[in-house]
């Protein structure tokens, strides 16, 4: 396929890599942001085409792993109902709440179904008018402008059975969340190519000014990274700390302005506990007041939920790349994405089932 | 789920309101939601994430990215023979 293959041209990779290793001088640690790249770094062995002296640290960036325990009991509540038809992107499906998770809702013969898009759950409503259709909107910025367009067009459209239960999480605040922490020990981001595409990545000037982090925005191909992480390499060595965009063929610095336009006209910005985090300030969007009539955590009172994590996994730790999946006792024997104890080990997106999933649970030693 | 890819736009087409296209992606056909980069044509690519095109991929770009890893390789085959040389 034009545009993907011609990015994953190894000779080139090798040249990129030995253009880093010939750039460092001393050991930096980087954190790619987004799930879909730590996905990618890990499938195409990225991490392991470095010399030692650099550490490729994995971020929060997977929505499913981040969205919070009690928000997924209340789906797994919801879901339940007999006059509801419960939608939701695939890898959502078998997210662990504190007992089961939808594939299990789905198997006691609750009316659960993946969808695509969010404008098919949409199409469900029209087709059931008599359910009640409930989305799980989760996601980033990247999600954003097309869970924020369905729910609009049910509006303007006078779909009254269509609801969606948001928990969507924002970029920017969960790196400065990062940067805050004392125990933090990244020198330089990798900012997420596709959540950029839609909000710019001026946003992300303040946060380099002000913590003196260089932070690149990169794609998602092995040559993309490798490249955004030679340009981070660059600016670490030279005492840099700017923000520069590797990913010009989809980016630009002001993003998507017809997308943002869309989220600020139904989402308003809220504090979000993120799973095995906490909460973030100012790191979420939930549904304005007016459209009130389209928000399940509204329309569907549930009873006070008791969650429970499981206490073995430390997911929360590797969230914030300060641990990883080899530190885990629970990882690739009493976890693995069949019976997932977290949620980094059950999206492809998390670490751990990536970790997983590419042959990394038969080695002792990753790193 | 955040995945995102490239598509090329085969067709456009006006359904319920929405500016709406069929994209294809390595051989796979699907309806795609247009509004957000009403300016595409036919023949053009866009990045699809969850059945909305969010962004148009910039071809001149796109090849100016692939000509300076180029470059690199060049840099790197030249500094090679010079020190085998
Ligand atoms: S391997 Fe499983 S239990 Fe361990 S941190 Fe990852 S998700 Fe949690």
């Amino acid at each position: 396929m034009k545009y993907i293959d011609e990015y994953r041209d190894e000779k080139l990779a090798r040249n990129i890599v030995n253009d880093i290793s010939r750039t460092l001088t001393r050991p930096w640690v980087i954190m790619e942001v987004c799930g879909g790249q730590t996905h990618a770094i890990v499938k195409y062995g990225l991490d392991q085409m470095f010399p030692k002296r650099m550490e490729l640290v994995h971020g929060p960036g997977c929505p499913v792993c981040v969205t919070p325990l009690e928000l997924i009991d209340k789906a797994l509540a919801i879901a339940s109902r007999p006059d509801v038809i419960f939608c939701s992107f695939g890898d959502m499906m078998r997210v662990p709440g504190s007992g089961d998770d939808l594939l299990q809702v789905k198997a006691r013969g609750g009316d659960v179904r993946i969808v695509y898009s969010p404008l098919d759950a949409l199409k469900l409503a029209r087709e059931n008018p008599e359910k009640k259709v409930v989305f799980f909107a989760v996601g980033f910025e990247t999600t954003a402008p097309a869970n924020a367009m369905a729910v609009w067009k049910a509006k303007e459209d006078g779909v009254r059975n269509f609801s969606m239960l948001v928990s969507h999480v924002l970029v920017p605040p969960a790196m400065t969340a990062i940067l805050n922490s004392s125990k933090n020990r990244v020198q330089g981001f990798l900012a997420a190519g596709h959540v950029c595409s839609v909000m710019g990545y001026w946003e992300y000037e303040p946060i380099s000014t002000d913590y003196r982090v260089p932070i690149v925005v990169s794609g998602f191909e092995p040559l993309d990274i490798l490249e955004g992480i030679l340009m981070l390499v660059r600016q670490l060595e030279l005492g840099k700390a700017k923000v520069e965009n590797q990913y010009t063929r989809i980016v630009t610095r002001s993003g998507n302005t017809l997308a943002q336009e869309k989220i600020l006209d139904v989402f308003e910005v809220c504090d979000r506990n993120w799973r095995g985090i906490g909460e973030i300030p100012q790191s979420g969007l939930r549904l304005k007041d007016e459209f009130n009539s389209f928000d399940a955590a509204k329309i569907f009172k549930t009873e006070q939920i008791q969650t429970q994590e499981s206490p073995l996994c430390i997911s929360g730790e590797i969230l914030q790349g300060l641990k990883k999946p080899s530190d885990c006792p629970a990882f690739g024997r009493q976890c693995t994405p069949e019976n997932p104890l977290g949620t980094t080990m059950v999206s492809s997106e998390g670490t751990c089932a990536a970790f997983y999933n590419f042959g990394r649970h038969e080695l002792q030693e990753f790193y | 789920m955040c995945l995102s890819v490239p598509g090329k736009v085969l067709e456009i087409m006006e359904e319920d309101g929405f500016k709406m296209g069929r994209v294809n992606f390595s051989g796979i056909t699907k309806k795609i939601c247009l509004q957000y980069i009403p300016d595409i044509q036919v023949g053009e690519y866009a990045l699809v994430h969850v059945g909305f095109a969010i962004a148009k991929l910039d071809e001149k770009e796109a090849a100016k990215t692939l000509r300076l890893l180029g470059e690199l390789e060049q840099l790197q085959d030249e500094s090679k023979e010079e020190s085998s040389s």
